[in-house]
């Protein structure tokens, strides 16, 4: 090889690193009022069901608002997506990698390990962090965690909400005395999260909790299924995620356990748990936070004007309506809503997180605008406040007939007046190991 | 660096324990083109990057190469070195982890230092316990028996709340990174303090594996009956090698959690990461200081020019979904690639590249340049 040629090879590397280069730190390009939605999802790996439906849903939304409503007064809602693979690493590249466009809205992960990975950051660049139907459960705290929201219903709810319903089903509270509880949890972060919960909620109303672990993944069963079989619980809570939830619905009937008896969580609620299961789904009862379907009215226009422009996110249109879909929707109008509250009080233009984050504080949402918004009955209501970043979310449960989900239940409450002390000591403690100085609401919305 | 003194059978009686390496006092003499490479790249590293590099440099890219890079330096020690297969890694990753967590948890007033040393010398210590199969097994069976490491570890953290602090998901966040009074919670603090550390390890690694205990490990992978012939103590060459790699590979689990996550969860260190770090010393290549690196660089840094450069070129027509996938073909069809052309790692590759390149000028300057000139070059 003679030098020229070298030099020239040489050359090309280098032209090669510079593009390279270039394309990770090309600036984003300013544009004029536009809000950025950065999506850390997840369409391949062993979660990418919920992934799939959850950003599908919420993609459908954001293009609903823009093609139908031309954004939001005029402000455009943008997206881009950054696969994760629920894993946390990939999480925080894509945090990293997202951030240095303009006009973050706001994050929503779907996922608890690169929600608490991504906390700290979040404080820093004053951006708020939505974990819908999970997360970190004292985060509900907004006094200590001011851009975490764990919106609709965080894991000690659904926990109480859970009980309540097997309560109304035996015929009160005081009939769970003496009354015997499975529940079968993940052997994961997220299904550990409610052991202190179920303990707790079992001294108040006098049950016997009893907490089996499912080994990560959970395909494999059969010895915790006997030793339900064993014990005779009355009822058995489903805290599964993933292949945990059909395995579990058939070894229940393999031992002849009935499914009508075991409750699913909230992630153990969608179609695409039921449906593996086949026969054995049949009767099992799920919490949501979201009705599935799509007679709703927001719905119908997202089939009529994103899907039938050919715009829709999922693949398979079957799966429009579906648990996840729906939920990746309501997803969808908590975070544009939020939006739409902060642009009254700061200006129709881009907002920074910050002012979301204060529109997402007073995300209220009574029965009667979720309706306007065409969701009612898709979701109860909403009510965010400086101190209560959940936003006092009801639940219902749907019973799965074999073919579809039906809603069996009203929308309940959570007993949310129990739980706040709970997550009151923990997000205290972690005020004050990461001195954290705790917001005064009472000032804080004098002064707005 | 230190290939020259592997990559050739050792004579048995180099190896002896009480002998001087030779090469070893030669190369602190005159500095080798080596050693003034990693100088540069020193100097680049403490003190032109951290003025130029950006939040997204640093935290995506740099602080976990780092600390995967150390992973793989000290499963190379077990594995490059001694020739001790362990599929464990990931496991000695939580014990430092976690045990630097609980130290500075429990006993506030320690130097954070002294809080790496010691979760160094517990991840070892849990090291030592794994290792003892490896006085029996070789081989595969081995791979399978540090499996147990990985799983039981895993199973521990999950299921003893203590180690978490009993934080009810099991996720614990770790406290801000200071040394010495000095904040290092921006993420240029956390890469420089990852770079010190590793630095400094790395340093001790290269000293270890040029001294005589370095050679008798590798008689001791090169072939274990003969070193046992000419005296070396085979048992405790293996401990003391469990024992330092998962010094290490602890050390690398403090700098995974303090300074790249600042979370720390038994399911970060699951089997693909311990899969992860030994590809990382097969793809860099083996008993080479320099393949941990490279095979880090290659796993860390290679799929994410990649997802940059699809989703640059091609993100407007496909989803994320399709793209990874892609992504992964590719990724997968480079390593194969990179294996056939050199079996024995990136590191090896590299040091042809390099004999090709100084061979070729070697020739030009032969031709072009002066007579002096030719005689020097050599």
């Amino acid at each position: 090889m003679s030098r020229p040629h070298t030099l020239a090879l040489s050359a090309k590397a280098a032209l090669f690193g510079a593009l390279l280069a270039g394309a990770s730190l090309l600036p984003a390009a300013a544009h004029a009022d536009e809000q950025y939605f950065p999506l850390q999802s997840y369409r391949v790996g062993p979660y990418a069901a919920g992934g799939t439906g959850f950003f599908g849903g919420f993609i459908d939304y954001l293009n609903l608002i823009n093609t139908r409503d031309g954004g939001v007064n005029g402000v455009k809602l943008t997206w881009d997506e950054c696969e994760t693979q629920y894993e946390v690493e990939r999480g925080v590249e894509c945090y990293k990698r997202q951030k240095s466009k303009t006009g973050v809205a706001a994050w929503n992960p779907l996922s608890v390990g690169i929600a608490y990975a991504m906390i700290d950051d979040i404080a820093r660049d004053k951006v708020p962090l939505i974990t819908v139907n999970h997360g970190r459960t004292d985060s509900t705290d907004g006094r200590v965690f001011k851009h975490v929201f764990p919106l609709l219903l965080n894991p000690y709810s659904e926990s109480s909400g859970i009980v309540n319903y097997i309560a109304a089903r035996e015929g009160g509270l005081d009939k769970l005395k003496g009354k015997k509880i499975a529940v079968l949890y993940h052997g994961s972060p997220y299904g550990k999260e409610t052991i202190p919960i179920y303990q707790l909620l079992a001294e108040k109303y006098g049950f016997t909790a009893e907490q089996i672990e499912v080994p990560h993944p959970g395909n494999e069963q059969q010895s915790q299924w006997l030793s339900i079989r064993r014990s005779k619980p009355d009822y058995v809570v489903l805290r599964g995620w993933g292949v945990m939830n059909p395995v579990a619905l058939k070894t229940a009937q393999k031992v002849g356990f009935p499914a009508d008896r075991i409750i699913g969580n909230v992630w153990s609620n969608s179609e695409e748990d039921v449906i593996p299961a086949g026969d054995a789904a049949k009767g099992y009862t799920a919490i949501t936070t979201q009705a599935s379907g799509a007679d709703y009215p927001v719905l119908q226009e997202i089939v009529k004007t994103v899907y039938g422009a050919g715009k829709g996110n999922l693949d398979d249109k079957k799966r429009v309506g579906s648990v996840y879909h729906n939920l990746g929707i309501v997803n969808g109008i908590l975070n544009v809503e939020a939006v739409r509250i902060a642009q009254e009080k700061f200006g129709k233009r881009t907002l920074t997180g910050d002012e979301v984050r204060w529109g997402f504080e007073h995300l209220r949402l009574d029965p009667k605008r979720v309706e306007a918004l065409g969701a009612k009955g898709l979701f109860h209501s909403i009510n965010v406040t400086v101190a209560n970043h959940e936003g006092e979310g009801r639940v219902t449960f749907q019973q799965w007939d074999g073919a579809k989900w039906k809603v069996v239940s009203d929308w309940i409450a959570p007993d949310w007046a129990l739980l706040r002390p709970i997550i009151e000591k923990s997000s205290l403690a972690y005020a004050a190991q990461h001195g954290i100085t705790v917001r005064d609401p009472a000032a804080e919305d004098a002064s707005n | 660096m230190t290939d020259l003194a592997l990559d050739k059978p050792v004579p048995p009686n180099a190896a002896g324990p009480n002998r001087t390496a030779p090469t070893a006092r030669r190369g602190m003499v005159r500095p080798s083109p080596t050693a003034l490479g990693v100088g540069l790249l020193l100097a680049v590293a403490f003190g032109l990057l951290p003025l130029v590099g950006s939040e997204y440099l640093f935290d995506a890219i740099l602080t976990p190469f780092l600390a995967l890079a150390l992973a793989g330096l000290g499963l190379n020690i077990l594995t490059g070195y001694a020739g001790q297969v362990s599929l464990g890694s990931a496991a000695f990753m939580a014990v430092g982890a976690y045990a630097a967590f609980n130290l500075s948890l429990r006993l506030p007033e320690l130097p954070f230092v002294v809080d790496i040393l010691l979760a160094g010398l517990v991840a070892a210590a849990v090291g030592l316990v794994f290792g003892l199969p490896s006085l029996r097994l070789r081989g595969f069976y081995l791979a399978v028996s540090t499996l147990a490491a990985q799983f039981f570890v895993q199973w521990v953290f999950n299921k003893v709340g203590w180690f978490s602090n009993n934080s009810p998901s099991g996720i614990v966040t770790v406290p801000p990174l200071s040394v010495a009074g000095l904040a290092l919670d921006g993420s240029v603090g956390r890469y420089l303090f990852g770079l010190s550390v590793v630095s400094v390890v790395t340093l001790v690694v290269w000293r270890l594996v040029d001294s005589p205990t370095g050679r008798a490990l590798a008689a001791l992978r090169d072939h274990e009956t003969a070193a046992r012939v000419i005296g070396l103590p085979v048992l405790r060459l293996k401990l003391l090698a469990f024992a330092v790699s998962s010094f290490i590979i602890g050390v690398a689990g403090v700098l995974w959690a303090f300074a790249y996550l600042r979370t720390v969860e038994p399911a970060g260190f699951n089997l693909d990461r311990s899969f992860q770090i030994l590809f990382i010393v097969i793809i860099g290549g083996l008993a080479s200081l320099r393949g941990a690196f490279l095979g880090a660089a290659l796993i860390v840094v290679f799929p994410l020019a990649l997802a940059r450069l699809g989703e640059t070129l091609l993100g407007g027509l496909f989803d994320s979904g399709v793209l990874e996938m892609s992504q992964r073909i590719v990724l997968g069809l480079l390593i194969i690639a990179f294996l056939i052309a050199e079996p024995a790692g990136l590191s090896a590759l590299l040091d042809r590249l390099w004999h090709r390149i100084a061979g070729r000028l070697t020739a030009l300057c032969s031709r072009l340049c002066p007579r002096s000139g030719s005689n020097r070059s050599v």
